[in-house]
């Protein structure tokens, strides 16, 4: 074990924050760093939050994780934010609404940029809840904004996924995809406090029914007023009584193998990339793209020896 | 990837310079983690932690730097992050500057300072990775 998985395993805070850095930062430092720690991970309950901008997901993941933290376990939390995609920068500002919670020595809370890469996305945030669940955090709660294709493959990486609406935030129903309502296990109409918190309720309970689900988990709709912190134990017994669900109906032991069989998919996908990338930076780049253009070599033979991690441009090729 | 903490401690109730640096910060493609007003030192030097910065950026207005920044430096020292550039903006008075650099801020930006100096100021004396 290296030094610094010695301090992610102790849960030390800059241990912790230097691995998130360096599995975030990628390459072959992080991926020795996830290989040590991958046999510490599989005890922390994973719990995705999303939802469109505003709708008080920050503020909830904060009463969540003192009401976990009221109950004895640790937290840890990470909240993503999208790049620019012109610049690549970002500003991450969910920490203004989970100032309560994140002082707590027990509590870990990391803001994480989408980095404009929509794989890469769930490959890094796979890894930062990797690291934070060998750290031995009890819960780990992940916030994504909306529900584009990224953020539903980052709910793929979570035992239970939290789906928060409000009242007046236009046709927020109408907005939801099918992939969304899929993967909810929990809905939450926070701002309960507002008018129209019925009518969101009612409205979420007809889309259920119009899906004709009679799942073996009906998902709970459960109304918050995350500012108060009102309805956020009845929030936290959902969760524990999703994850108690999950244990005993099997299906944990099915999403495991479906996060493992995503995080295979990514890496895989990542290795090609990677060797995509050293062949197109290879010199013989051009060589090989006119050999393949005036007929002499086949793309798919090429890809092959792309994939296989050899040079494409074959060492006895002779020019015409 | 450059990290950057914008800091707003202390009791006043303006942010839009502070805002104002996040823009420019993340225009220039840096990652800003921006945490609200009314920080208190050891909320700052905690946050500069777990989000694992290279950069923290203060923004004081109150007059209060001279107890504020001297904390927040010693705390963020105190938690291992030696490296950590600390820079101060906002209303700072002149004579006050030599203190601020003594008790390890890296540089201080005036008001009407160009948000390009203290890009390029950022990228000149960053901290090996
Ligand atoms: N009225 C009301 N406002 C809330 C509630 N929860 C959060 N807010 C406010 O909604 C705004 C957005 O909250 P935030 O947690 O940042 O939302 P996010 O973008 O979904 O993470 C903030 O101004 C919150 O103070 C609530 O239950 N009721
Ligand atoms: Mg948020």
């Amino acid at each position: 074990m290296s030094e610094l998985g010695g301090r992610v395993l102790r849960q030390e805070r800059a241990g912790v924050a230097r691995a998130l850095t360096v599995v975030e930062r990628g390459g072959s430092p992080g991926r020795e760093l996830l290989r040590e720690l991958f046999p510490h991970t599989g005890h922390a309950h994973v719990v995705g939050v999303t939802g469109a901008p505003g709708v008080g997901k920050s503020t909830l993941v904060d009463g969540i994780a003192l009401e976990a933290r009221r109950r004895g376990r640790t937290v840890g939390i990470i909240a993503v934010d999208p790049s620019s995609p012109f610049t690549g920068g970002a500003i991450l500002g969910d920490r203004i609404r989970m100032q309560d919670a994140v002082m707590d020595a027990g509590v870990f809370m990391r803001s994480l940029a989408s980095r404009g890469q929509t794989g890469g996305l769930s490959r890094s945030c796979a890894a930062s809840l990797e690291v934070l669940d060998a750290a031995g955090f009890d819960l780990i709660l992940v916030e994504t904004v909306g529900a584009g294709q990224s953020e539903i493959e980052i709910m793929a990486l979570g035992h239970t996924t939290v789906v928060v609406m409000a009242p007046g935030l236009g046709d927020d129903i109408q907005a939801i995809k099918a992939g969304i309502l899929e993967i909810a296990d929990v809905f939450v109409v926070n701002k309960a406090d507002r008018e129209g918190a019925d009518r969101t309720v009612r409205e979420i309970r007809s889309m259920l029914h119009l899906a004709a689900l009679a799942p073996p988990w009906p998902p709970p709709i459960i109304r918050t007023v995350a500012q108060t912190r009102q309805g956020v134990a009845d929030l936290l017994d959902s969760l524990d009584r999703h994850q108690i669900f999950l244990q005993e109906s099997g299906t944990l032991a099915g999403r495991r193998l479906h996060r493992t069989a995503h995080l295979l998919r990514q890496a895989v996908t990542d290795l090609a990339d990677r060797r995509l990338q050293a062949a197109m930076e290879g010199g013989d780049w051009e060589l090989v793209l006119r050999d393949i253009l005036a007929g002499r070599r086949d793309p798919e033979d090429v890809a092959g020896t792309i994939l296989s991690g050899e040079t494409p441009g074959s060492p006895g090729r002779k020019e015409p | 990837m450059i990290r950057v903490l914008v800091a707003k401690p202390g009791l006043d109730g303006h942010d839009r310079g502070a805002k104002v640096i996040a823009r420019a910060l993340r225009d220039a493609g840096m990652e800003v983690i921006y945490t609200g007003l009314h920080q208190t030192p050891e909320q700052i030097a905690d946050a500069a932690l777990q989000e694992d910065v290279q950069v923290v950026a203060i923004s004081v207005l109150s007059g209060a730097h001279p107890t504020l920044v001297p904390r927040i430096v010693n705390l963020v020292r105190q938690n291992g992050q030696e490296d950590v550039l600390i820079l101060l903006g906002g209303i700072i008075p002149e004579q006050d500057v030599p203190a601020m650099l003594d008790a390890g801020v890296a540089a201080v930006f005036g008001p009407g300072t160009d948000t390009r100096d203290i890009i390029a100021y950022i990228t000149e004396h960053l901290p090996a990775a």
